[in-house]
């Protein structure tokens, strides 16, 4: 029956490549949406002479949740980063290998940084609201990318992406407050609502949920098990628990190597490499 | 066993003093400084207050063909030498200029000579015994008062310190930091922005901020000789002009405004450009729309800041030959003027008694205006400061 689910989502050239980095076996769950979203392969990544990721192959499939775990520094972070090219911003960064989304290669040099950036969005680990108000966090980005032109579809937006993130009732008489007035989860929701603005693709979430109390991290994950209707999500966090109840797939990392990548219930309940058993069950990391 | 109360007490108690004594060294300190500022204030109000006031005599003054041609035969003799010389050489203009006073004699109040105005105020006066009786006696009859000195904010410098103003050097201070500001409030919060958001980090750049630290802390007479240098003599700009001062000045200041701008746009946190980024903004964007507003009020105070202290600077201006006389309020930005410190130094180097006090009045303006354009900058980041 398991092996049964076991299906390679690897095609064509890049599957010699993908044999060559031995476990990294990648099954799918045959309910779910199969469609690629962002191919991944052979990643490298430097920061100056240390390298954080090595050879990481990994398809994103569309419309799920993808969890990355694995112990701190283990890249999975600089991996997400890598989706939307936000390690542009760090020094010294060298990347080698393929990030292709939608047919292409999101490192080229003809690839704007901001087009990418329209459809890969972001969320971070602390909320990090603009020093606006709720409004305008909201409606600035799609302003700044010409998406909305007269202000009722600016407002439709801005109550469209509010209810999306579940925090139209909460915040709709209070729109003009700055955005830091929140509660840190209502905070995390105004990000995702900022990030969703804009209709992105993709959405990385960078532990989103580390910096919350357990109650608004339920409603977050809540949110995201909603938001995947619409959105591929792929999501860092620490908290296996949390991986397993809302990611669909569940990427383990380590030292930079993406060691096993599996269908959620999978990883949990099976996994095939040793080194991602030790981490589940608590007895390493 | 562990030692009890009274044991770790009396192990304490070297500590306590210690601290205490610490405590006292620091709190003298303060002291000390705080005397010496109530010393120096207390000072200039003492010596300067009484520019605020001059003497007025009441006398009768004649207006005759004779006073139009011997302006000092309109009044009697015995108070020839008591009015002010400046207050005579205008009869004959203002009989021109109204001609019914002519052949009339009227009693009025009339700006008094300094050596009255000194005497009045009991400092060494130079007056005569017998003048000294005629001004006591006016003083008894209620004719020679002092009153509030209008001419002091109104006009410029004179030889003559009963006439003597800080208008002239206002105006020429006012338009002085117009130019500076101009020059180097966009060009200095541009530089700083280009270094903090948009630089690579190489040795060009490091080069460029060690520079830029270093002319910080250059002595400003040295601008003055790069000023006279450069704008003088390379590019024939008019000299004591306030152009020419402001862009001397503006040297000056630039690199405090790069400085202080660089410390307010780096204390943004780097989240909220990591935000902005993640929504897609371009670098000019995100500092556009989310750094700089974050940072305006640092930036504004460390530029009001700078300014302030280019208000308070002669030395460079010594050079660009802004310490001049000056007796009229300057129209233009390429009339010669002077400013504010350079008139404080100029009137600290007339050996007259009577300029000790115009000194002093200029200092008291002088520091009125420093005080009140900080206030400004401690209003401005009070209001425009977000929290975030």
């Amino acid at each position: 029956m398991i092996n049964e689910q076991i299906a390679r989502a690897e095609t064509g050239a890049p599957k010699q490549a993908h044999d060559s980095s031995p476990g990294q076996p990648v099954r799918v769950n045959e309910d779910a949406n199969h469609d690629l979203s962002i191919r991944v392969r052979d990643l490298n990544l430097w920061y100056g002479k240390n390298q954080a990721l090595k050879n990481v192959n990994i398809d994103i499939f569309q419309k799920n949740v993808t969890a990355l775990i694995g112990p701190s520094g283990c890249g999975k972070s600089t991996f997400l980063r890598c989706l939307n090219r936000m390690n542009d911003l760090i020094k010294n960064v060298r990347i080698e290998g393929l990030v292709e989304m939608d047919g292409r290669d999101v490192n080229e040099a003809k690839m704007d940084e901001i087009a990418l950036r329209r459809r890969v969005g972001m969320v971070f680990q602390k909320p990090n609201p603009f020093p606006k108000s709720i409004y305008e966090n909201i409606a600035y980005a799609p302003r700044m990318h010409d998406l909305v032109s007269r202000k009722s579809d600016q407002d439709e937006l801005v109550e469209q992406a509010l209810r999306d993130a579940g925090l139209w009732n909460e915040v709709k008489d209070k729109l003009a407050e700055p955005g830091t007035s929140l509660s840190g989860g209502q905070q995390q929701r105004l990000c995702i609502a900022r990030a969703i603005a804009v209709k992105p693709d993709v959405i990385l979430m960078d532990e989103p949920t580390s910096a919350l109390d357990p109650i608004s991290t339920a409603t977050i994950e809540d949110l995201m098990d909603k938001l995947k209707q619409q959105f591929t999500i792929v999501t860092v966090t620490h908290n296996m628990q949390q991986a397993a109840r809302v990611a669909d797939y569940t990427a383990f990392f380590h030292l930079g190597e993406l060691i096993e990548y599996n269908d959620t219930r999978m990883m949990f309940s099976n996994p095939h490499t040793k080194k991602a058993e030790d981490y589940i069950t608590g007895r390493y990391g | 066993m562990s030692q009890s109360f009274d044991e770790i007490t009396a192990q304490l108690k070297r500590r306590h003093r210690k601290s205490a004594r610490l405590k006292w060294v620091s709190m003298s300190a303060l002291i000390l400084a705080a005397a010496f500022l109530v010393v120096f204030i207390s000072d200039m109000l003492i010596k300067g207050l009484p520019a605020f006031q001059q003497a007025q005599i009441q006398v009768e003054v004649t207006y005759s063909e004779q006073s139009q041609q011997m302006p000092p035969a309109a009044v009697n003799e015995d108070v020839r030498r008591l009015v002010s010389r400046g207050f005579l050489r205008t009869l004959p203009r203002a009989m021109k200029q109204n001609p019914e006073l002519m052949g009339t004699t009227r009693m009025e109040w009339v700006l008094a000579d300094s050596s009255v105005d000194q005497y009045l105020k009991g400092n060494h006066s130079g007056l005569k015994e017998s003048q000294r009786t005629v001004v006591d006696k006016l003083a008894e009859q209620g004719r020679a008062e002092l009153k509030f000195n209008t001419r002091f904010f109104t006009s410029g410098d004179s030889k003559m310190p009963e006439l003597a103003g800080i208008a002239a050097a206002a105006m020429g201070t006012v338009m002085t930091m117009i130019v500076t500001m101009l020059v180097c409030f966009p060009i200095g919060v541009m530089t700083a922005i280009y270094l903090e958001e948009f630089a690579t980090d190489n040795w060009l750049t490091q080069t460029i901020e060690i520079n830029i630290n270093n002319l910080a802390a250059v002595p400003s007479i040295l601008f003055g000789l790069l000023g006279l240098a450069i704008y003088i003599n390379f590019f024939g700009v008019p000299r004591s002009t306030p152009i020419v001062g402001g862009l001397t000045l503006a040297l000056m200041t630039l690199p405090v405004i790069i400085i202080a701008t660089r410390t307010a746009l780096r204390s943004v946190p780097d989240t909220i450009r990591q935000a902005a980024f993640g929504v897609g903004c371009s670098r000019w964007q995100v500092v556009r729309d989310h750094v700089l507003p974050v940072s305006l009020p640092g930036i504004l105070t460390g530029s009001i800041i700078g300014l302030a202290q280019a208000m308070g600077e002669t030395a460079p201006l010594i050079i660009i030959g802004m310490v001049a006389f000056i007796p009229d309020v300057s129209a233009s930005f390429t009339d010669a003027s002077t400013v504010m410190p350079a008139q404080i130094f100029t009137w600290a180097g007339e050996p007259d008694r009577a300029f000790v006090e115009k000194t002093a009045g200029g200092i008291l303006v002088l520091l009125a205006v420093l005080i009140s354009l900080n206030a400004t900058a401690v209003w401005l980041r009070k209001k425009f400061e977000r929290r975030w």
